[in-house]
């Protein structure tokens, strides 16, 4: 079943340079997907744009059998009442680079608010289940902790936990451990390998291309706002193109 | 004059000090943050209008402000007001004032915000409005106190202007009984008020900051 679907996607800011040039990407129920490439390719603006952030000039969005976006006669993408989107965002979570996590709410709070407000499901059941997802991350005695007493990967792994609550069918990851430093990342991959091995639909946007190549089902190279490559994780170890030879040799240096 | 006179006599004005200045505090903190939330729209007309709202009221004194507010009805449009118009000409020009000022500590505070706060709530599902009222507002309080706790104090001196139009506040007593009674006992009383006022204001606000100061 394919849960998440961008086609043919067109993004510009301010009518310049486009940063999306007809991306099309298709996800299907249970895979994990690692999009890598250098900064600028489009990989932090195709991510914005599947998750409603940013709003693309032409190109479709669908998620499930919800048409979320399409183009109109004019090959503009129109868009959904604000109403449809908010519902739809139930539907996917997204895991920001710096987390983004709510200062003035404690960990539990952080994790348990949004699907007790939005989804309006009850307390109790919300938050034995957030506390489960702590335990889970590891980080069940930091459950009245505020976030600025947390270090950046308990941070992130609550960030994680956050967005689990919802029960999202999808989660994308906006380069989860680039904010960290390099002794804490492991942990957060750690994590993405177990929701991973729990079949999780995920999109990972990354630079640790030996995560991606042991995590991904399909690795997507970008450039220029397209997809210049896509395959087996093994593609990493033996890339046919040659401005991806170029960028995972300049990443072993 | 007896000091139990001049003291009760002060405690009269004092009442109506403090009536302007909680008045034009719980009036104008909600309408601050109307303008603030008007001026940050995207709309150039009306940001227009509340940014030449809020320059007008920065850039005049605020005892002229009274007077236009006190003196208009009557010099422009021949309305005769009661005797208690007095006081809510007072409310009325303090809170116009005064709503300016917070309208910017409140928009200082809410672009302080980063933006990366608005997406993950609104990633989260929530709308503008939770959003607004469970994620951005406490964090912009917590952020503002200081600024707001000195326009606080600033105001509870402030509500010796009423003077000007001869409200019969603490001031005004105070120098009455002054010139009636050749004696400085009064304006002795009114500045030990005003500063044990505002130091209570300072200590309690600080009490606020503390209590917010769970997170950072």
């Amino acid at each position: 079943m394919t849960v998440f679907k961008i086609t043919n996607a067109w993004k510009s800011f301010n009518d310049s340079v486009n940063v999306l040039r007809g991306i099309s990407l298709s996800v299907e129920s249970g895979e994990v997907v690692s999009i890598i490439g250098p900064s600028g390719s489009g990989k932090s603006t195709l991510l914005r744009c599947a998750t409603l952030l940013e709003r693309l000039n032409a190109g479709e969005i669908r998620y499930g059998e919800e048409i979320i976006a399409e183009n109109d006669s004019a090959g503009k993408s129109v868009y959904r009442e604000e109403a449809a989107l908010r519902a739809c965002r139930q539907q996917f979570g997204l895991v920001f680079q710096n987390f983004n996590l709510f200062p003035h709410f404690s960990v539990l709070k952080n994790i348990a608010d949004a699907p007790i407000n939005v989804q309006k499901r009850p307390k109790a059941e919300v938050e034995s289940e957030a506390s489960a997802l702590l335990e889970k991350m590891g980080l069940s005695d930091k459950k009245d902790a505020y976030p600025f007493q947390l270090s950046g990967g308990q941070q992130q792994r609550v960030s994680i936990a956050r967005a689990l609550a919802l029960k999202p069918d999808i989660l994308f990851f906006d380069e989860p451990t680039s904010a960290l430093d390099p002794e804490l990342t492991g942990e957060i991959l750690k994590v993405i390998r177990s929701l991973a091995e729990e079949k999780m639909t995920m999109v990972v946007v990354t630079h640790e291309i030996e995560f991606a190549r042991i995590v991904s089902d399909r690795v997507i190279f970008m450039d220029g706002g397209v997809i210049i490559e896509e395959g087996t994780p093994d593609l990493i170890s033996n890339p046919n193109n040659e401005r991806t030879k170029t960028f995972l040799q300049k990443l072993r240096r | 004059m007896p000091l139990s006179v001049i003291l009760a006599k002060l405690s009269q004005g004092m009442a109506t000090s403090f009536a302007i200045f909680s008045l034009t505090l719980v009036l104008s903190l909600p309408l601050g943050l109307v303008v603030a939330l008007i001026r940050l729209r995207p709309n150039r007309p009306i940001q227009a209008v509340t940014r030449g709202y809020i320059s007008i009221m920065r850039g005049t004194p605020l005892m002229l402000q009274l007077l236009v507010v006190y003196f208009s009805p009557y010099y422009l449009f021949g309305i005769r007001l009661t005797p208690d118009y007095r006081f809510w000409a007072v409310i009325i020009a303090f809170v116009l004032n005064y709503a300016a000022y917070f309208a910017e500590i409140y928009r200082g505070g809410i672009e302080s915000i980063p933006v990366g706060q608005h997406e993950a709530a609104e990633i989260l599902g929530y709308t503008k409005s939770q959003a607004f009222t469970r994620i951005i507002l406490p964090q912009v309080v917590k952020n503002i106190l200081p600024s707001v706790t000195n326009e606080i104090i600033t105001l509870i001196k402030d509500t010796s202007i009423a003077f000007a139009i001869a409200v019969t506040e603490m001031f005004t007593i105070a120098k009455a009984i002054a010139s009636a009674e050749k004696t400085m006992v009064s304006y002795a009383i009114a500045g030990l008020f005003y500063y044990v006022f505002n130091f209570i204001v300072a200590i309690t606000m600080e009490r606020v900051e503390k209590r917010l100061n769970y997170y950072r």
